[in-house]
């Protein structure tokens, strides 16, 4: 089964819930946890371990200059703007590039052909008994999230039980986390823009066909906007989580909740028990 | 000589755009001819990788002097490499007054 934590807004609790979930499963069974959020990976805090790298890398056209004779067809093709051709050289930006290969179809002359280049980096560590991290991370400057964090997941595919952190955002990182999913927790905040954005996640959840329940985080008890909106998509409340100093300090500090909170642990396994049921029966 | 510049709209009356990949429109200027040919910036709302794109434009059609308000890096060194001469035009005013201070040797360059 593999189950991802996702929010839509940033900066809800998807790590902390993720981390949270993986920490109390792991006491009773292998877990890999996986850190799809690529661009600013931040699970490894929670685990501090050694960590082995191995490095992630895409595909980038390579000239022939003796072969091309600067026509131009590449450079139209590029949907990305990574190739710009003159009359007697070609100007390549690898950062802009997608590595969709469109370049290298359309060349006439057959003066491109596809190399390799360095985008990101897989972590991996055994940070605890039963759980395993793996860490996708987008090199700076790079635009191949999709590509980091589809690595990071097959490196956990097979696994009987895979909980991922999802990246922030509805656009191509979390379509590429959350395809094929067993179950989704949408972490949301009873706030208009956790709401906002709870509803964009959803959105993709539902296209994607991943059923979907939602946790809500920070919570004073005046939760309605949220309960709201998951009674007309029928989308089930799995917990609510209580806005408490101690959570958040306990969270700043980088400390994993159910360790130092015996009621945490007893709270996230349930939330365990709850998900998996709906995650194997597929509601 | 054909020099380009960044407009808001396809008239030489028309202000001038101040960011050069997202322009609405480049208007071509022919110095033999003394017409100004209006081209639709297809990339003005692409999501990204304008820069160079739009640059490619200007290059296509053989242009050696751009006259905007910023050139972004991945633009400039394009137009850099294509041997563009890049004048900095920032003072709010139509496509032909840009035009004849250039005439008029009142635009500094971009380095």
């Amino acid at each position: 089964m593999r189950v991802v934590v996702a929010s839509g807004k940033g900066g809800t609790g998807k790590t902390l819930v993720a981390a949270n979930l993986a920490a109390v499963v792991a006491c009773l069974r292998d877990v890999v946890l996986v850190d799809c959020d690529v661009e600013e990976p931040n699970l490894h805090l929670f685990f501090p371990s050694e960590k082995k790298l191995l490095p992630v890398l895409a595909d980038v056209p390579v000239f022939d200059t003796v072969r091309c004779d600067h026509c131009g067809e590449c450079a139209r093709t590029c949907q990305y703007g990574a190739i710009v051709v003159l009359s007697q050289k070609n100007l390549f930006f690898p950062e802009m590039c997608h590595g969709c290969g469109g370049c290298e179809i359309v060349c006439p002359q057959g003066a491109i052909t596809m190399g390799k280049r360095e985008v990101g980096r897989i972590e991996f560590s055994r940070p605890r008994a039963g759980l395993t991290l793996v860490s996708g991370v987008l090199n700076e400057r790079e635009v191949a999230a999709p590509r980091v964090i589809r690595e990071a997941l097959r490196y956990a595919a097979g696994h009987p039980l895979v909980i991922c952190d999802a990246p922030p955002g509805t656009a191509c990182p979390l379509v590429e986390t959350l395809e094929g999913a067993d179950f989704c927790i949408l972490v949301t905040e009873p706030t208009p823009f956790g709401l906002h954005d709870l509803s964009l996640a959803a959105g993709v959840a539902g296209v994607l066909g991943v059923p979907a329940g939602v946790v809500i985080n920070r919570s004073i008890g005046e939760d309605e906007i949220i309960w709201r909106f998951c009674r007309s998509e029928n989308i089930p409340v799995l917990w609510t989580i209580p806005f408490e100093k101690r959570i958040a300090e306990l969270a700043n500090g980088g400390k994993v909740l159910t360790d130092e909170i015996p009621e945490m642990k007893e709270l996230f396994l349930r939330l365990f028990a709850e998900v998996r049921h709906r995650g194997e029966a597929g509601l | 000589m054909i020099i380009c510049i960044t407009s808001k709209g396809p008239k030489s009356t028309d202000p001038v755009e101040e960011r050069f990949g997202r322009s609405p429109y480049f208007l071509f200027h022919d110095t033999e001819k003394g017409d100004f040919d209006p081209v639709t910036n297809k990339f003005a709302d692409a999501a990204g990788g304008v820069g160079p794109r739009a640059a490619q434009v200007l290059i296509d059609r053989g242009a050696k002097v751009l006259i905007t308000g910023n050139v972004g890096g991945n633009a400039l060194s394009v137009i850099q490499a294509a041997g563009i001469e890049v004048f900095r035009y920032r003072d709010g005013g139509s496509v032909e007054d840009a035009f004849q201070k250039y005439q008029k040797g009142l635009l500094g360059k971009m380095a």
